[in-house]
């Protein structure tokens, strides 16, 4: 008989008793679907997902002590001038407050940059041609991302005020033009010379900037115009540090704590979880067939096959269950990644296709390990204590 | 009448393999959940034992923050002058105008660098907080000297006395260790007022004014007449609020346990149920028996659903046991709010290990109640009949 001819046995055995695979195999999906969103997350938050061509030439220069120390305004200007820049804008983070601060629902990012450079730099964000000329032209004017357009109901013309906290200035700004953002941000951009002007012409801020945008010629040139920027001003007042903006990005990961150890532990305590529940089940089942297994013995079964037949219906349980868990997992990343969260990264959680492969490969991997002692247990007992055995 | 707990016992010891792996099933449920727990737990002692009841944090009109904030000198020389703020044993007003500002260190957990809070002060900002040293002196006025909390000194290398720190204009010595007991204090570091507003060219204004009240009294007293004028354009607010609101911090990862702890009971129920089905199907003749002797269908219905409960139990009590190693490690979280880490101790409090075992139980209580309305409905007769 060929491997195949098994097939029908090990299927028919998979569900003769219904309710208890079903269990096992939504038990075993619940935890691979966890796996897999896990597994997601440290793609998102660890690995340097592929970056969009946009993205690849952008860094950040700012303050070396922190982002919370300045640089003085003309840094902009010498930036420019470095061999190899193609663009360079002021990002000013202006915290602030949109209506009722104390909903978190009002929160979004909000900066000052240069409207004639945002789209340049930026050059992933699409928006119409006149509402950029809108923008460059209105000085009081912004322009705000779709995804937040949409949360507020915001359409063109719309008044925005924010007030200030870190900065001495209130905004009042209209919004003259919507961007679509393939990375679902949700950002609000204004005129930097609109908030220099709103500043008390006391206010040493007026001359200071905290985050510069740099976009390189090209890819290539983004590690050496980083170390360039640095050098420049490495012995001035105001030492800088300049990544690129993916390390950039990824320094606001450790804000969330230790993920990393935090994510293992819980993969791993999953993990465990599965394997016990698929060896539980799979111990059950096949203790109350051990009289069958006698009777397929005299019928002329190998040892061996009966090893395999029940192993493999171990692994269609666990298959089962991975399919059905990587499809949960592929649902819940969608509504992770479509929920407002402070870290940019969670919005690029998706269920890869190596991810799916892993989530069954894991599945398969738990459930021969934990369908290989009680398989070879039974398949090893004689056909005597085999028929004796009282299940 | 009850089936004796006793029969449930023996049986859960009869299947001991199936017994232990379930209920262990559950207790990595419950470790994830209690650890999930220990850790936001552990971050809003932080924050709780930061602020004393009598003190209020002056900030800017508007700034939810100390580094969001700014105070001009000038309206601090108005603000120590307000009547209810207590004098210290000299006769100065306990009113400490503090500057606030974040620098970026390499950690152990991230060598690229993490955000330290940096906070310059006077004496009387020392002296208004509960802090000693553990090691070391103070800074000296005038000195270009600082010392750090005792949790940063754990966990930044370069931050040990001796050492080292470089910004602002230049070097900073680390002379000390400060030990904030258990609170936000041992996440910052300190030094002298001037010398760090001189070093980030900010010498007419300072971030925050912490002032003292004389008793109870009159604290909210003080924070009204604060707030109600409106020269000063500053608001205060009682300093333990203050630390209270930034247990925020911890909310994503909380919601993130939580939810990981919910998905994994989900998972551990549906094992417990397969575990109670089959000790229901492998003692149908005993139901039937029970049954035969007198034994309401209620009886058989409860008893295996207690079965079910002390599976459970088990798996609760060993899932605690298994998180109760976390307590007293200490790790760090970002805080939005002050735009820099603090660091805290994992609790696992009884509280938390409470909320693991009712946790569990309702794992036993769902994965037992179908299980165990299946044996509560079988005839007598095929009960007897099946084996």
């Amino acid at each position: 008989m060929k491997t195949v001819d098994y097939l029908p046995l090990i299927t028919k055995n998979s569900f003769r008793n219904r309710r208890r695979s079903l269990l096992t195999i939504s038990s075993l999906a619940v935890s691979l679907c966890l796996l897999g969103v896990l597994m997601a997350m440290s793609r998102a938050l660890f690995f340097e997902a592929e970056q969009s061509p946009a993205q690849a030439v952008r860094l950040v220069t700012h303050n070396k002590v922190s982002l919370a120390q300045p640089m003085p305004a003309s840094a902009e200007q010498k930036i420019q001038q470095i061999q190899g820049v193609q663009a360079v804008s002021v990002r000013q983070w202006f915290g602030g407050n949109y209506r009722d601060a104390r909903d978190t629902r009002n929160f979004f990012a909000r900066f000052a940059v240069r409207p004639e450079k945002l789209f340049q730099i930026q050059s992933e964000l699409i928006i119409p041609d006149d509402q950029k000329q809108a923008f460059l032209r209105q000085r009081t004017g912004c322009v705000a991302s779709r995804d937040l357009a949409n949360k507020f109901g915001w359409t063109p013309g719309e008044r925005i005020t924010i007030t200030g906290d870190i900065w001495a200035a209130n905004l009042e700004l209209t919004l003259v033009g919507i961007f679509d953002d393939p990375d679902r941000n949700e950002w609000l951009f204004f005129n930097h010379d609109y908030l220099r002007e709103s500043l008390p012409s006391t206010d040493p801020n007026r001359d200071l900037v905290y985050q510069i945008l740099v976009q390189a010629d090209r890819p290539e040139d983004v590690s050496s115009v980083g170390r360039a920027i640095d050098d420049l001003f490495a012995n001035s007042p105001y030492p800088t540090k300049t990544e690129s903006e993916q390390a950039f990005a990824l320094s606001f990961v450790s804000f969330l704590g230790n993920l990393k150890l935090f994510l293992l532990a819980i993969a791993g305590a999953v993990t465990f979880a599965i394997l016990l529940v698929s060896a539980n089940t799979l111990s059950m089942s096949i203790r109350e067939r051990i009289r069958e297994v006698g009777i397929l013995k005299t019928l002329g079964f190998t040892p061996a096959m009966i090893l395999g037949t029940l192993l493999g219906e171990a692994a269609v349980l666990a298959l089962i269950g991975g399919a059905v868990g990587s499809a949960f997992a592929w649902v819940l990343c969608k509504l992770i990644s479509s929920a407002p969260t402070p870290v940019q990264q969670l919005k690029t959680l998706s269920v890869t296709p190596l991810i799916t492969s892993l989530c069954l490969f894991a599945a398969l991997l738990i459930g021969l390990a934990s369908g290989m002692i009680p398989s070879v247990g039974a398949s090893r007992k004689s056909i005597l204590d085999s028929l004796r055995h009282t299940g | 009448m009850a089936i004796p707990l006793n029969y449930n016992l023996r049986n859960l010891i009869v299947r001991k393999t199936t017994t232990l792996m379930t209920a262990a099933g559950i207790a990595l449920t419950v470790a994830v959940l209690v650890g999930d727990l220990a850790l936001v737990e552990g971050l809003s002692t932080a924050f709780k034992k930061t602020g004393h009841p009598l003190q209020a944090l002056v900030l800017r009109k508007g700034a939810n923050a100390e580094i969001g904030s700014v105070v001009t000198r000038q309206a601090f020389q108005t603000l120590k002058a307000k009547s209810g703020i207590a004098a210290n044993s000299a006769g100065e007003p306990l009113a400490s105008p503090e500057i606030v500002t974040v620098i970026n260190l390499p950690s152990i957990d991230s060598p690229t660098g993490m955000n330290v809070t940096l906070r310059g002060l006077g004496v009387s900002g020392i002296e208004m907080r509960n802090v000693k040293l553990n090691q070391g002196s103070w800074f000296q006025p005038g000195q270009r000297q600082i010392v750090v909390g005792k949790s940063v000194a754990k966990r930044y290398p370069n931050a040990q006395p001796g050492k080292n720190l470089k910004f602002g204009r230049g070097e900073w010595e680390v002379v000390g260790i400060l030990d904030g007991g258990e609170s936000a204090i041992n996440s910052e570091i300190w030094g002298d007022l001037n010398q760090i507003s001189s070093d980030f060219n900010r010498e007419d204004q300072v971030n925050s004014v912490l002032v003292r009240a004389v008793d109870a009294a009159s604290i909210k007293a003080l924070i009204n007449s604060i707030n109600d004028d409106r020269q000063l354009n500053v608001s205060a607010i009682a300093e333990p609020e203050y630390y209270e609101r930034q247990t925020s911090a911890g909310a994503p990862l909380q919601f993130f346990g939580i939810l990981v702890a919910v998905i994994m009971a989900i998972g551990s129920s549906f094992a417990a149920m397969n575990t109670m089905y089959a000790a229901v199907a492998r003692r149908s003749a005993e139901i039937g028996t029970l049954r035969v002797v007198g034994y309401s269908r209620a009886s058989i219905l409860l008893s295996f659903l207690v079965e079910s409960l002390m599976l459970a139990l088990i798996g609760g009590v060993l899932g605690c046991l298994l998180a109760l190693p976390l307590n007293g490690i200490t790790t760090g979280i970002g805080s939005f709010v002050t735009f820099s880490e603090i660091a805290f101790n994992f609790r696992v409090s009884s509280q938390a290990m409470l909320v693991g075992i009712i946790f569990a139980l309702i794992v036993g209580a769902i994965g037992g109640f179908f299980p165990a309305r299946t044996a509560a409905r079988k005839e007598i007769l095929t009960a007897l009949r099946e084996i």
